[in-house]
């Protein structure tokens, strides 16, 4: 008996050594519901796993919380002429592995990057030639004027040559036969440094000692963990065994908000949910043998956008965490314009009207294609929305799946299949030109914008304008440029825009103090600790 | 008893064949794995290289066929979202939840037995009525609520259990085990708790009504009348004749406990296959669904066997020759 109450003692001193050990450091335990997809900075173009590359990982610059870029692994650039920058590079930088960083290192990146099978080619699409000037200064040729360069390159992050080859890693291996060392461990400069990572169990880093910057984040160690399950996330973040997480499903902002040390912290993100019409057939497909697409009449979208009360649903469905929206962009990317994001009223009267001068005073059938499982409340959202549309006299029919059938069925791969659908839309480098190239332009020749403007809207001008702002090098004019085309998409009724997508956090107080970003991910460097 | 297991194992071996034509079948009409490996903004020629590369252009039956060849190697190929080999994963993932299923199972069997022989046995007194009672709920809630409601009262307002997670690990050799730690034990109980809780139930009830119908018998009455004590007649006789269904249902049982854990292991984050078949579900990753499920029936046509020569050992009336106990005429 004697022994089993000295045991129990033990153990109990072991278990509070354990727990005070605990409480001195400071453990950052974040969770969301998707785990990241891998390590390698060449692939998986996907927001949560480039936040974790560039935790451990830095690029030429670097794209701090609210918006603006920093200097990272370059201290300054100009730009020579309008193709040619020149990058001073940061000196008596090394990799977590040791090894020192220079401009080998850089152009070893740039020639890695611009393979085929790198999905994040995207961010070095525009460069001719990278040469080196001396070890710590490069030059960048781009093929033509680009606007985007920087922005672009705060995703392309810097690997080490010796550290990459000596580890087979030269050649980028994309999507199914990634099981290649370097998505599985990372060696960057970056402010924290891979511990431990377990696929969809954890991923622990800690902080670089040796890193250029200020640690002002406090963290000692941040643990990260993907929680399928919203309810059990919820639990974990009220239990104390999380500190923060995201997304906070909306009925439960109200029960989170009012526990003692828990906060939870709205914002809006980057990402525009809008809906889609079928622009291009002569027939649409809820009308067969009618030989009429409806939806290709301005009025017949007018009214459709007339009969949505966005307000409705902010308030019920999005419970008054989303930001209506009248732009294809959001106030985060380049080239929003404030006064221009006003959206044309709700009136069921003019709708109707509208349907009237159309020649369909009785409705037509239309089918609305929907994600249920990607975009927050999405099903949701489209019942409200075809509820919306019968009140206005059109008979309207949900058709809502998971993603992958729904891409399947609307997208180029379903040949387009869809007379509406709903769909959401981050630009990763926060800049108009991406959507307007992607959602906003469809052109066979150049191929731009057949994956993902699924309505196949097209308009010459529109396409002119974007052209020209994917090299205008002056702001102020491609400012201009963007604000005219984004009047003519808005006028034209090419998409409903109904609002920014949510993203809810849930903080314990633990966390002083935290930077929301746009791109629904999250910052380490963002985070200040207690 | 040769001819039975080679019939079994012949019956097997098309059931698994069925499995796994349809299992490849069906997910391979699930949506286009391509548009999740990559971006949205990744253009259409690059996607169709992808799909080159990958194999997705060639026909159904040499795509099977394929798989086939490869699945007998132990090769399922690929994951598409982990970009890892599948048997990898799986042997990954498989100590988690056997560890889990089997914790359940032990659960099942050893709180659901002394039970149900409780409740068989003073089917009248109160403590059997709470009994009783409490199981009702455990056939009737769903898993997943039962997930929520422990998770809600012992981690969020008692907070002495984990809500998620496997806790501290151990490796032995390949096997990752949580019972060589403290954390990795409590992480398990409430996880085990939500999977038995329907087993142990079902156990409890179905010995009970066995029990009942025993102890009815005259073979009972007449150990009875000879002054045997009740700990053997209960035991010795009464018991040991009731098995032969119960094993049936805790084997059957058994393989949809690891079947089946995929609710659980959902709600409490357990790292096991049932997770990794969720998510491959949300992202159609072909590869994982295939080789999951072809894994799970091979599991069931184990266990069936494993049943079924259990029964040898437990009912003598099985071990004599057939044909003999007929009294088949001789010429």
């Amino acid at each position: 008996m004697t022994k089993r109450i000295a045991l129990f003692a033990l153990s109990a001193t072991i278990a509070m050594g354990v727990a005070m050990a605990a409480a001195e450091a400071k453990p950052f335990r974040y969770s969301t519901a998707q785990d990241i997809l891998g390590l390698d900075p060449a692939i998986n173009n996907h927001g949560p796993t480039n936040a974790m590359k560039s935790n451990v990982y830095e690029a030429l610059v670097y794209r701090s919380a609210p918006g603006p870029l920093e200097p990272g692994l370059a201290t300054e650039w100009q730009q020579v002429s309008p193709t040619l920058w020149k990058f001073n590079l940061r000196r008596g930088v090394k990799f977590h592995g040791g090894q020192d960083f220079d401009a080998d290192d850089v152009i070893f990146t740039w020639k890695r990057l611009s393979q085929q099978t790198a999905e994040m080619q995207y961010t070095i699409r525009s460069i001719k030639d990278v040469r080196k000037v001396d070890s710590h200064t490069i030059e960048i040729e781009t093929t033509g004027p680009d606007p985007t360069l920087l922005a672009n390159l705060a995703y392309a992050f810097i690997m080490d040559e010796g550290w990459t080859t000596q580890n087979g890693g030269e050649r980028v291996v994309a999507g199914a036969q990634a099981s290649t060392f370097v998505n599985l461990n990372a060696n960057g400069t970056g402010p924290f440094r891979v511990v431990e990572r377990v696929p969809d169990t954890r991923t622990v880093v800690e902080p670089n000692p040796n890193w250029w910057g200020k640690h002002e984040h406090g963290i000692t160690r941040a643990t990260f963990t993907p929680i399928a399950n919203p309810a059990t996330r919820v639990a974990a973040l009220l239990s104390g065994e999380l500190d923060m997480m995201y997304h906070v499903p909306l009925q439960d902002i109200d029960r989170i908000g009012q526990t003692q040390g828990i906060r939870v912290m709205p914002g809006g993100t980057a990402r525009v949910i809008f809906l889609g019409f079928d622009h291009r057939r002569d027939e649409m497909l809820d009308m067969p043998g009618t030989g009429k697409n409806p939806l290709k009449d301005l009025r017949v979208r007018q009214a459709l956008y007339q009969a949505i009360n966005i307000e409705a649903i902010r308030r019920t469905t999005m419970r008054n965490s989303s930001t209506p929206s009248a732009l294809m962009i959001a106030p985060s990317v380049e080239g929003f314009a404030a006064d221009q994001n006003v959206r044309a009223p709700f009136d069921q009267a003019a709708a109707r009207r509208l349907l009237a001068e159309a020649g369909y005073p009785n409705g037509f059938p239309l089918t609305l294609n929907c994600p249920n499982n990607r975009y927050v409340n999405d099903e949701a959202i489209c019942q409200n929305v075809v509820t919306m549309f019968t009140q206005v006299g059109i008979q309207a029919r949900l058709n809502a799946m998971p993603m992958p059938q729904h891409v399947n069925t609307a997208g180029p791969t379903g040949g387009y299949n869809s007379s509406m659908y709903m769909l959401g839309w981050t630009p990763a480098t926060l800049d108009a030109a991406n959507p307007l190239g992607e959602l906003l332009t469809f052109n066979e020749q150049t191929r731009l914008g057949l994956a993902n403007n699924w309505g196949r809207y097209s308009n010459p001008r529109v396409e002119a304008l974007t052209q020209q702002i994917l090299v205008e090098p002056d702001t102020t004019k491609r400012r201009a440029l963007i604000r005219e085309a984004m009047t003519i998409v808005r006028d034209d009724v090419a998409y409903i825009p109904l609002h920014l997508e949510p993203q809810v956090f849930g903080i314990r107080d633990t966390v002083a103090d935290y930077q929301l970003r746009a791109l629904e991910d999250v910052d380490l460097r963002s985070v200040k600790m207690r | 008893m040769i001819a039975f297991i080679l019939r079994r194992l012949m019956q097997a071996v098309v059931v698994m064949l069925t499995v796994a034509l349809i299992s490849f079948a069906l997910f391979n009409f699930a949506g286009d794995p391509i548009n999740n490996m990559v971006g949205q903004d990744v253009s259409l020629a690059d996607r169709e290289r992808l799909r080159e590369a990958l194999g997705l252009n060639q026909p159904f039956w040499v795509q099977f066929g394929i798989f086939l060849q490869n699945a007998l190697q132990g090769d399922f190929g690929l994951s598409y979202r982990l970009g890892r080999p599948v048997e990898d994963l799986i042997v990954e993932r498989l100590p988690a939840t056997l560890e889990l299923s089997l914790t359940a199972a032990a659960l099942a069997v050893f709180i659901g037995i002394p039970l149900g022989v409780y409740t068989g046995l003073y089917r009248d007194t109160w403590l059997s009525r709470v009994f009783l009672t409490a199981s009702l709920a455990g056939v009737s809630l769903p898993t997943f609520l039962i997930g929520i409601l422990l998770i809600l009262i012992f981690s969020v307002e008692l907070n002495v259990l984990p809500s998620f997670g496997r806790g501290e690990t151990v490796e032995i050799g390949w096997w990752t085990t949580g019972f060589a730690t403290w954390s990795g034990i409590k992480a398990l109980i409430l996880p085990s708790i939500t999977l038995c809780l329907f087993q142990l139930t079902l156990i409890m009830r179905l010995v009970r009504a066995e029990m009942m119908e025993v102890l009815r018998t005259d073979y009972i009455k007449f150990a009875r009348a000879r002054g045997l004590p009740d700990r053997k007649v209960h035991f010795g006789h009464a018991l040991k004749n009731t098995l032969v269904p119960v094993i049936t249902v805790i084997g059957l049982q058994f393989g949809s406990i690891v079947a089946f854990a995929i609710i659980t292991e959902t709600v409490f984050q357990w790292p096991g296959m049932g997770l990794l078949f969720i998510q491959a579900v949300n992202f159609v990753d072909i590869p994982i669904l295939a080789a999951y499920l072809v894994l799970i029936a091979l599991f069931f046509v184990v266990i069936n066997l494993v049943v079924d020569l259990l029964y040898y050992f437990v009912d003598p009336r099985l071990r004599v020759d057939r044909t003999a106990a007929g009294g088949e005429a001789t010429p």
